[in-house]
């Protein structure tokens, strides 16, 4: 053995998928709700979500300024502002949603060490801030095109809902939640791609369909499961918020347990909760289980027994 | 610096019970919803802390070591017991605004952990002002905490209105999550200070208190060894004989292993 070979330490099989081309297909794949969010409400949710994304990447950035360890150009901080602006309302004051951006990154991400690190969601989470802090500007959805309740809250109330306008997308809500189709769309690019797939989201939403048929009060009403399922953020959050690969179980068994949680957290919610919406506090909520849920389902390695335990 | 001042300084800056000591973070999360209510609740303890601690180490050489705690605890219901009749009386708002949290300060671990760590072994005067300097501290937490919260969450500081109209209140500090933020941010701003200012050669070395040890990571030494060691009697004086024992364990081990060696 005269020649030397190579040594080096492992991983020795590299992917060529990095976290910039993640993002960027995120980004593309959000592109059909947002362009159906400004179509929808016009040109003031272009603002929103310019000012939520330019809040977002101008904190990661001056925080990497400050550390010293410039991360911008991963372009998280921009799938993160995208998130955030459309799950905002379109009234709502620019400040705010630049708060809201400013505490995503600065608070839920960055103080906790960055991408990879955050233990929840930074768009809900910031969602979530700016929904306890300003309930009457986060919850007010009436502008030019829409006056009136969201489809959800009408149909908590009782009242009649036009499903088809709900699948198009043609009702009040906030910038992204409203249009199945767009958000189907994008989903279906990510999971073509193989940048998410469908454990979570089918989970989540075969458990929500159940949840929601046994304890809804209106039976497996196909008109009611489909507004139920139209309706709000489940959408939006079923497909780019659950799936955020930081934030979710790593343990495929663990996937399926996290959709599930989120379905039976999210029913709970709509049906026995005071407000008529609940993906986003459901999603923070198995966010926080994840570390937990990742021990349980934790797989057994080749040639040991049940338990972990090693044969003999 | 004489010892009361010492210890002043000790309660306030290096041993702040808020911010370096991390106790008392019940009331401190609960009840900080505006200044006025933590300026209250930080006097009320301090009051508590400062009597309990003369008390305790006024009758610490008859404070038999085995039914210490139950002895402390009576010592300091009594004092929270006179300061809520106290309160009751002359300052119903406060008494009402503070709630069940009165009556929790028995319970507080900064009144225990003071009696514990400092005036069971300290004499009566020094004991008195650690009692004042770790009030004061805990008061200057609890305000600041209160002011921020109160200021983001309504606009005012001690009830006066001190943003422009166009102010909108940030509800969630207010709440309970809020509580927490606060704490972090401020507890964050302090360190950085005090990083900067020991780079500028300025000693914050902790004064020796009780065991001067933390708590966390104490495990036979300090004070966690008096709970478990049953025969401890007066702990202090038992625990240079028991070091030598076990020296003169160790020798005779060595002794024991050396003739083994020889045998083989």
């Amino acid at each position: 053995m005269s020649e030397l070979y190579k040594v080096s330490s492992n991983p020795h099989i590299r992917s060529k998928v990095t976290t910039n081309g993640i993002m960027m297909s995120v980004i593309i794949a959000l592109m059909p709700a947002t362009g159906f969010g400004i179509f929808n409400f016009g040109p003031r949710a272009l603002a929103v979500i310019l000012v939520t994304v330019a809040s977002t990447v101008l904190t990661e950035f001056l925080f990497g300024l400050y550390r010293k360890k410039m991360t911008i150009t991963d372009l998280s901080a921009v799938v993160t502002g995208l998130l955030l602006a459309l799950n905002l309302p379109v009234t709502i004051p620019l400040w705010m949603a630049a708060l809201g951006g400013i505490f995503s990154i600065l608070v839920v991400k960055m103080l906790f060490g960055g991408l990879g690190q955050n233990f929840m969601n930074p768009a809900l989470a910031a969602r979530c801030f700016l929904l306890i802090s300003f309930p009457t500007a986060m919850t007010a959805f009436d502008c030019d095109a829409y006056t009136g309740a969201t489809p959800l809250a009408a149909l908590k109330a009782g009242e009649q809902v036009n499903i088809m306008e709900m699948v198009l997308g043609r009702t009040a809500g906030t910038i992204g939640e409203t249009s199945v189709i767009a958000i189907i769309i994008g989903a279906c690019f990510l999971i073509l791609i193989g940048v998410i797939d469908l454990r979570i989201p089918g989970s989540y939403i075969v458990t929500f369909v159940l949840f929601v048929g046994i304890f809804g009060g209106h039976g497996f009403d196909p008109a009611f499961l489909t507004a139920q399922l139209a309706g709000g953020g489940l959408m939006l959050g079923a497909f780019f918020m659950a799936t955020d690969y930081v934030t979710r179980p790593i343990t495929v068994k663990g996937q399926y347990l996290f959709g599930i949680f989120l379905g039976i957290m999210t029913g709970i919610f709509r049906i026995f909760g005071p407000g008529s919406e609940g993906v986003s506090y459901a999603i923070i909520l198995g966010n926080l289980l994840v570390p937990l849920i990742e021990k349980v389902t934790k797989p057994v390695a080749f040639g040991y027994g049940k338990g972990g335990k090693h044969h003999e | 610096m004489n010892k009361a001042g010492e210890r002043l300084y000790n309660g306030i800056v290096k041993e702040n019970p808020t911010f370096v000591l991390m106790l008392g973070m019940c009331p401190t999360l609960a009840v900080t919803t505006s200044a006025m209510n933590g300026l209250g609740m930080g006097l009320t303890t301090m009051a508590v802390l400062a009597l309990s601690n003369l008390f305790i180490s006024l009758l610490r050489k008859v404070i038999p070591a085995r039914v210490r705690i139950p002895a402390f605890i009576v010592i300091i219901a009594s004092f929270v017991t006179i300061v809520q009749l106290l309160l009751e009386a002359y300052l119903p708002q406060l008494n009402k605004s503070l709630g069940v949290y009165i009556p929790l300060i028995v319970v507080n671990c900064i009144i225990l952990g003071r009696a514990e760590a400092y005036a069971y072994s300290n004499p009566p005067i020094p004991s008195l002002f650690d009692g004042i300097g770790m009030g004061l501290g805990f008061s200057f937490a609890l305000t600041c905490i209160g002011a921020v919260r109160e200021l983001l969450g309504t606009g005012k500081v001690f009830g006066c209105s001190v943003m422009p109209d166009s102010f909108v209140p940030i509800r969630i500090f207010g709440q309970a999550p809020g509580a927490f933020f606060v704490l972090a941010m401020l507890v964050a701003l302090q360190n950085l200070i005090k990083e900067k200012r020991k780079k500028a050669g300025k000693s914050y070395e902790k004064i020796g208190s009780g065991c001067s040890e933390d708590c966390m990571n104490c495990s036979d030494k300090g004070c966690s060894r008096r709970f478990y060691d049953a025969d401890a009697g007066d702990s202090r004086k038992e625990e240079k004989p028991a070091e030598e024992k076990t020296e003169q364990e160790k020798s005779a081990d060595l002794e024991i292993l050396n003739l083994e060696k020889e045998e083989k």
